[in-house]
């Protein structure tokens, strides 16, 4: 990416002045820090650190302060937007970086960005912005490209260089999730893009502001670009003003503690965030190799509005492979992978290492000291052209979440074998929930204005099943561990929608011993716009959220909406309407709904057209179970039945228990006929089961006979083309020739 | 550092501590002797004399035999064989893969496409527990979840032999 931007010419080379430390471009700066890093295996070649061994107390107030300057942007530059999903939700996040570019510290909020604003400051220190546009005490730069670095289009980061005296000394970053980015379809994880062409506004590091003002055609420009310019421009503000408050923050410290006092602690930081983060993992895991693939569906195959070539369904493969090594060496690998595609799941190196911070701060790290030292302590590999890195510049992002989120769900369950192992039971995970549906789309809002959608509820899905007890329920997004569902009341404001009930959804949760937390369910009526469009955006033809030790994975999506349901008809009528769908083969929906019901497991559609009086049902998942189901404890699923976690079969079914149902409607459970059902059950298994080397035989008959489905065969051919490694390992463990091929989809 | 008595660390393997408890342990610094002590808790409570190397899942360990021999064995005493194999080829297998089977255990619609995606489940052919749960695309090889370097493990981070 690096290579096709011109570099400064002209006036701008001969007014170049450097504006690194000790004379150096920050190119050169960027160049230096990475020869040392190699020669040494130590940040900037840092071997003692020296301010925190030599005076403590003073090293960790400087990082206090500057950390505190982080958060308190943070926690003040929200209330500048007025997007319920930076003030509602959080989807903001500011962090202070190293002149070339190293993250130092960060705020709370979407940590996803700790590293993906390190590689668009990269990206602007490599072009040699320093000689053409600038880099001037004042500026304002802009990002959206995640191969530049972002995870996705709709997360725009805003950046201030911090200068002291003649030398720039760092940078401010921040991020929010705007509501539109401008794409081909609305909203901000837009499914409708097939390429990049089509991923909406860019930002491509710009330069869109000088003496903190910003540029005025860089305001029309996106005022013109995206469908939410009121939303955009607020949230602009909101990340600038954060950045200035990270400046002013950072100039205070200097003030107080002096530039060298700073310049050595900003080093000292990050290599203490290295070393860290290799202790903690001889602490937490166990050296050697884990692995974990998990799958998704992209069924796009007769979408109208799409191209033929586009119009296909496919399944994601994410093989993630984890090696930790005898020095803590951490190694991540998605060799493998299938190809990218014609739709916006593609996601970038960028964004994959956003997820793995993400998550990693959420697991090994859960401290303060965030920085790019964890990043400088682990190595990766995303093969390319595959959905974990698309190097074709034409390859769409906009919904690159719809590989990461799924993909990284094995990271989880890797770091969890060896936190048991260990002994460390309690920061055992199962898989968490994939934050879906997304409830997308866009037209004219209940006051006749354009607008874009997204309802963030999805932030707040439920957590992995723990290795000490169950997963917490409704609670949290993987992207962001502050999510919330926001206040209905609020959603109402400012989408065309009225709620007409918000509740648990039974048996969304992965069953286990502990199971996963319970998702949730939003029943909305469309409300006084004469122009929209929605879609829904979730998987539900896989199991992307597997369990653990046993347990099951959580629930796969459907979709339930309903066209030319006429609701108003039925609220002048008195009729039943709906607020909920806890059994879809007892639906209510279905029985209070007239008109055409769209009700299968098309969960990732192009955007159709909505009414006024018509039913978008929106359901989230729940997180992936541990340990076998028939372990679970009667007490604890007696509470799943009586809190409508559960529908009472599948307690029957998969739990193994005998249920009675009081004269108030309360369930309890008969402990020792549940005992006896549960041996028998156990002997049921054996009766069912094969020797797997059995299995393994007929299955290869299978592969070998042609029977594997076609959307599958070109999976794994795109995984044998685009590696040999693995293509090697799947036809060794199936003694297949080296030559075998699966034939082609028709 | 801190040092948890062993009635603790049980009853936290057995999912008895409270919420407050348990992030209590969570948002402290760890204790380094947990590993002794979780071993030493799981070596008393199954029903085999050979030592536990290293635990593997609910019910799984590895475990040192007297002939020197590494294997994995269920609680129940059911033994996989070789460490370094995966166990799950010697365990049996239940495969859901019909619209059908899936919903036993899932509503309908809730669950995959069994053409894309089928549920392995491994049960102990000892005991009949249900170890683990692949959700795989029909033909995928039969995962190994973990390989761990016990050599390394004992040697360079507990710093001990095995």
């Amino acid at each position: 990416m690096t290579d096709f931007l011109p570099r400064g010419k002209g006036r701008f080379a001969e007014e170049y002045r450097p504006a690194g430390w000790d004379g150096m471009t920050l190119k050169e700066m960027l160049e230096r820090s990475e020869e040392l890093f190699s020669e040494t295996g130590r940040y900037w070649g840092v071997s003692r650190l020296e301010m925190k061994e030599d005076d403590p107390i003073r090293y960790e107030k400087l990082f206090a302060k500057l950390r505190g300057g982080l958060v308190n942007a943070r926690e003040t530059a929200m209330n500048v937007s007025a997007s319920p999903i930076v003030q509602e939700i959080g989807e903001l996040c500011f962090a202070l970086y190293t002149p070339e570019g190293d993250s130092v510290a960060l705020s709370t909020g979407i940590i996803v960005h700790v590293h993906t604003m390190s590689d668009a400051i990269k990206f602007m220190v490599r072009n040699d912005y320093e000689e053409n546009p600038r880099i001037s005490p004042g500026d304002i730069f802009s990002n959206n490209i995640p191969k530049i670095g972002d995870v996705h289009n709709a997360d725009v980061q805003t950046f201030v260089p911090i200068f002291w005296e003649d030398e720039l000394i760092g940078w401010a970053g921040g991020v929010t999730h705007v509501t539109d980015i401008g794409a081909s379809t609305p909203g901000n994880v837009p499914v409708g893009p097939i390429t990049s062409y089509e991923d909406g506004l860019d930002l491509t590091a710009n330069k869109i502001g000088e003496n903190d003002v910003v540029f005025r055609d860089h305001e029309i420009r996106c005022e013109m670009g995206v469908r939410t310019p009121m939303f955009w421009k607020l949230d602009e503000r909101c990340r600038i003003a954060g950045c200035h408050m990270v400046r002013d923050a950072v100039e205070r410290t200097i003030a107080d503690d002096g530039i060298d006092t700073y310049k050595q602690f900003i080093r000292e930081a990050i290599e203490e965030g290295r070393r860290s983060f290799i202790e903690k993992i001889k602490e937490l895991l166990i050296p050697g190799k884990y692995f974990a693939p998990t799958f998704q569906d992209i069924p796009m195959k007769g979408e109208k509005g799409l191209p033929e070539y586009a119009a296909v369904d496919s399944v994601s493969h994410a093989p993630l492979e984890l090696t930790v090594g005898a020095a803590g060496e951490f190694h991540i690998s998605f060799d493998g992978a299938n190809k990218w595609g014609y739709h916006s799941f593609n996601c970038p190196p960028s964004a994959m290492q956003g997820a793995i911070w993400v998550l990693l701060t959420q697991t090994m790290i859960p401290n303060d000291k965030v920085n790019d030292g964890a990043y400088f302590a682990t190595t990766h590999e995303f093969p390319p052209y595959t959905l974990a890195n698309p190097t074709d510049k034409e390859a769409a992002t906009g919904a690159a979440w719809g590989y990461l989120i799924p993909a990284f769900t094995g990271l989880i369950r890797c770091i969890s074998r060896g936190c048991f192992s260990r002994g460390y039971v309690e920061e055992v995970l199962s898989s968490y929930a994939m934050t879906m549906n997304a409830m997308q789309g866009g037209g004219k809002d209940q006051y006749g204005n354009d607008t874009g959608i997204l309802s963030f509820e999805l932030s707040c899905v439920g957590g992995g099943a723990r290795g000490v007890t169950d997963g917490l329920d409704y609670g949290a997004a993987m992207w962001n561990p502050e999510g919330d569902m926001g206040d209905m009341e609020v959603w109402e404001l400012i989408i065309p929608f009225l709620y007409l009930g918000r509740s648990v959804k039974p048996s969304t949760a992965g069953m286990g011993k502990y199971r996963g937390g319970s998702g949730f369910q939003s029943t909305y009526c469309v409300w006084k716009t004469d122009d929209l469009v929605m879609q829904n955006a979730g998987d539900g033809n896989t199991f992307p959220s597997p369990g653990i030790y046993g347990g099951y994975p959580s629930a796969s999506g459907y979709r339930h909406n309903v066209l030319g349901a006429n609701m108003p008809e039925r609220f002048r009528k008195h009729l039943p309407h709906p607020t909920r769908e806890d059994d879809p083969a007892d639906s209510e929906i279905s029985r209070c709904c007239d008109g055409e019901h769209l009700f299968d497991t098309r969960t990732l559609n192009y955007p159709y057209r909505m009414e006024h009086g018509d039913i978008y049902y929106s359901w989230y998942r729940g997180g992936g179970g541990l340990g076998d189901p028939l372990e679970r404890e009667v007490p604890m699923i007696e509470e799943d039945l009586n809190g409508d976690y559960i529908l009472p079969r599948y307690a029957e079914s998969v739990y193994g228990v005998a249920l009675e149902k009081d004269a108030e409607g309360f369930w309890s459970i008969d402990a020792a006929a549940t005992e006896q059902r549960r041996q028998e059950m156990r002997e049921e298994r054996g009766n069912r089961a094969v020797p797997t080397r059995e299995f393994l035989a007929a299955e290869r008959g299978k592969i070998t006979g042609g029977e594997i489905d076609g959307v599958i065969r070109r999976m794994y051919n795109q995984s044998f083309e685009l590696s040999t490694r693995w293509g090697k390992w799947f036809k060794e463990f199936w003694d297949l020739p080296e030559e075998f091929r699966f034939q082609d989809e028709e | 550092m801190p040092e948890y008595e062993r009635e603790t660390i049980e009853k936290l393997i057995d999912g008895k501590l409270s919420w407050p408890e348990v992030k209590g342990i969570m948002s402290a610094y760890k204790d380094p002797d947990r590993f002794d002590k979780y071993i030493a808790i799981l070596q008393d409570r199954v029903p085999w004399e050979d030592r536990i190397l290293l635990p593997l899942g609910l019910h799984l360990y590895i475990v040192e035999k007297e002939d020197g021999e590494r294997v994995v064995r269920c609680d129940c005493g059911h033994e996989f064989g070789d460490y370094r194999e995966n166990w799950k080829l010697e365990a049996l297998i239940y495969v859901r893969d019909t619209e059908e089977k899936l919903q036993e255990v899932y509503p309908p619609l809730m669950h995959s496409d069994p053409e894309w995606i089928v549920l392995r489940e491994y049960y102990c052919p000892g005991c009949r527990t249900q170890l683990e749960v692949e959700a795989l695309p029909p033909g995928y090889p039969v995962v190994f979840d973990f390989q761990p370097d016990l050599e390394t493990f004992y040697r360079e981070w507990l710093g001990r032999e095995i």
